[in-house]
């Protein structure tokens, strides 16, 4: 089970699916790592749907749409009470 | 039903980490800075409405007043944006929280009215006692016009607070009877609906006209003070 290259360096594309926890346990979890980690997906995000000559909508209502999932999740302990079922 | 009517203005935690900061600060990226001449389509719209907006809000300052047009144009688009995300499905809105808006409010006005202390003395203490009051009413006047002064941060920020706070507590409202109805009488859930959406439109109306208000007064208090 355990490949030639240490999991560590892998990117997450090249990753079998039998790995994925321990890529994902062995990720920084700090503060400085989360932002290095936004820092490092803002760019190509924005260079790809937002920095074009003829952007659209698309740019910005993924963003949006991945905010309202966000905040979905964030409140769903709330939400669950509030299905339409006979009983709660 | 009643539980739940609040719930979305409470601070918002997950998984016990208050994320509220994450929240306050995601309007910012929705902003990018713009790097060259002609820019891509986001940055050269939000660059024409930036220049649209200022142009006329500082039009009745001076030279004084018009160095803090960086803070007044940065005070409209941080407003308007939150008051919009908040009118997102599930979202928090940062500006329904008194905290917040107290904490903006209160050093904006402080700084203009100090503003007008330090620079122009005489002009600031004779805001106090309008022209052409009558001897006697003198004393009662000057109390008048000190607390109206004093109650000048407190409304920008209750103000604030009220609207968003009000506009979203309704559709919640309308929302859950809707959804009430609709089971008993098809018809009047209708209705019901169509109200809903006139009101959200009435919301994203009362999103930027409320960011308006608040910088056009923080404004104008500048104005009387430079």
């Amino acid at each position: 089970m355990a490949s030639p290259v240490p999991v560590k360096e892998k990117k997450l594309m090249d990753m079998k699916l039998g790995e994925l926890p321990g890529w994902i346990l062995m990720r920084d979890f700090t503060p400085r790592g989360i932002a290095g980690a936004f820092q490092r997906g803002y760019y190509p995000y924005y260079n790809k749907y937002v920095n074009v000559k003829k952007g659209n909508v698309a740019g910005i209502s993924m963003v949006l749409a991945a905010y309202v999932l966000f905040n979905y999740c964030r409140c769903y302990k709330e939400l669950k009470h509030e299905r339409l079922c006979k009983y709660h | 039903m009643n539980e739940n009517l609040f719930a979305s203005f409470a601070t918002p935690t997950m998984m016990g980490l208050p994320i509220v900061i994450l929240i306050v600060m995601f309007p910012s990226i929705l902003f990018p800075s713009p790097n060259r001449l002609i820019n891509n389509r986001l940055i050269s719209l939000q660059q024409w409405l930036v220049q649209l907006t200022s142009k006329q809000m500082l039009a009745i300052h001076n030279h004084k007043g018009q160095t803090w047009a960086l803070m007044l144009m940065s005070l409209i688009l941080f407003i308007g944006s939150t008051n919009l995300l908040g009118l997102l499905p599930h979202s928090f809105t940062p500006t329904t929280q008194l905290s917040m808006n107290l904490g903006m409010a209160i050093p904006l006005w402080a700084g203009t009215v100090i503003t007008g202390f330090r620079h122009k003395t005489k002009a600031s203490l004779a805001h106090f006692l309008p022209q052409g009051t009558p001897i006697p009413l003198i004393p009662m006047l000057v109390i008048i016009e000190t607390i109206s002064l004093f109650i000048q941060p407190m409304a920008l920020a209750v103000r604030l607070t009220a609207n968003i706070t009000a506009g979203h507590l309704l559709m919640h409202l309308i929302g859950g009877a809707t959804l009430a109805l609709m089971n008993i009488t098809t018809s009047v859930a209708l209705i019901t609906f169509i109200i809903l959406i006139l009101l959200t439109i009435l919301e994203f109306a009362v999103a930027l006209i409320q960011a308006y208000v608040f910088t056009l007064l923080v404004s104008l208090y500048l104005h009387d003070n430079t």
